[in-house]
């Protein structure tokens, strides 16, 4: 059959792990770390819990390669999405928060529109 | 050549073909999921960074201790899916009800906070829209906070309520018999997509309740 059964051990240190690694993020986010630290130690945390239940939990540990193929790329694609907006943030002339906005803060218009009153 | 094997569809050759079609089938469905859930979670990324003391003040508005418990109820019915799955790759029949039922009960238990949670906010003037009112620094960057968590907790609450509503549905057939070691796949698949949902929070927690965590602008 080729089915992975997993002992019952197995699935219980992985959700001891869990507990623990939940109780590392909130002690982190009290311990203050120094920006930008706070926020790789918390997304660090994060991914290692996802790891977790996508090897053990999800079976993705026991599976074919194809499998692991597909979660790669949804990944990249993810990585994509974000790495390039942020670069596209990151690039533009500085917004300040003194600035009044609106709920939805980004200026919309079309190309050959009239520049907006500043 | 006939198949008469039960549960294996005609168009495959083996139950190890069937089960690995299965759940690659879904694997690609959790990876539009990713992308659906990683634009919710890009749009936050870019108003935090944007606003980061007013969303910091927007998340210290939230409950740790109801958002922690809610992590910890999830990964629990995670847990019990996972050995739902189990007790289906080994027989036992009332054992998978037995564990899907718990994964329900667990799944409702977490619903629950959140409809308090929800109405808490509601009462403290913290839903977006007419009934926003907050005495802080930049109030409309606080409402944008609550945009986005009303709206990224809210998708992820409604796919768990659509996951309740099929965890029903397999108590059913569960009962009646209709998973056996040799094709479990609907349940394997299930298990797939609520583990999916479980990592969706893992990350949710921290990013809306943990920022302002201990007090603001530390």
């Amino acid at each position: 059959m080729g089915q992975h059964i997993l002992p019952v051990r197995t699935y219980l240190l992985v959700f001891g792990s869990l507990m623990v690694l939940t109780v590392l993020t909130v002690a982190a986010a009290f311990a203050h770390f120094a920006h930008p630290w706070d926020d790789v130690v918390a997304l660090s945390i994060a991914i290692t819990k996802a790891t977790l239940v996508i090897l053990f939990f999800m079976h993705v540990k026991y599976s074919t390669r194809l499998t692991s193929f597909v979660i790669v790329s949804a990944f990249v694609w993810l990585a994509i999405l974000v790495g390039i907006t942020a670069i596209d943030f990151a690039a533009r002339a500085e917004q300040t928060t003194e600035q009044p906005m609106s709920v939805v803060p980004l200026e919309m218009r079309a190309i050959g529109d009239e520049p907006a009153e500043h | 050549m006939s198949h008469a094997q039960p549960g294996l569809a005609h168009h495959f050759d083996s139950y190890e073909q069937q089960k690995e079609s299965s759940s690659l089938g879904m694997w690609i469905f959790l990876a539009q999921e990713i992308m659906f859930f990683g634009g919710l979670f890009t749009a936050y990324l870019v108003y935090r960074y944007l606003h980061s003391d007013a969303f910091a003040v927007g998340s210290s508005l939230l409950d740790i201790k109801l958002g922690c418990f809610n992590t910890v109820v999830l990964i629990g019915s995670s847990l019990t899916m996972a050995m739902a799955v189990r007790a289906a790759q080994t027989g036992k029949k009332q054992q998978i009800v037995t564990y899907l039922i718990l994964t329900l009960v667990l799944g409702g238990v977490f619903l629950g906070v959140k409809t308090v949670e929800y109405g808490a906010k509601w009462e403290h003037h913290l839903v977006p829209g007419d009934n926003f009112h907050a005495d802080v620094a930049e109030p409309g960057h606080v409402q944008l906070f609550f945009v986005l968590y009303f709206i990224m907790t809210g998708m992820h609450a409604l796919h768990m309520i659509i996951g309740m509503a099929i965890l029903l549905y397999m108590i059913w057939r569960a009962k009646q018999g209709a998973y056996t070691p040799e094709n479990h796949n609907y349940v394997e698949g299930f298990g797939l997509y609520w583990h999916f949902v479980d990592i969706i929070w893992i990350f949710l927690f921290p990013l809306l309740y943990l920022l302002g965590a201990g007090g603001v602008g530390a």
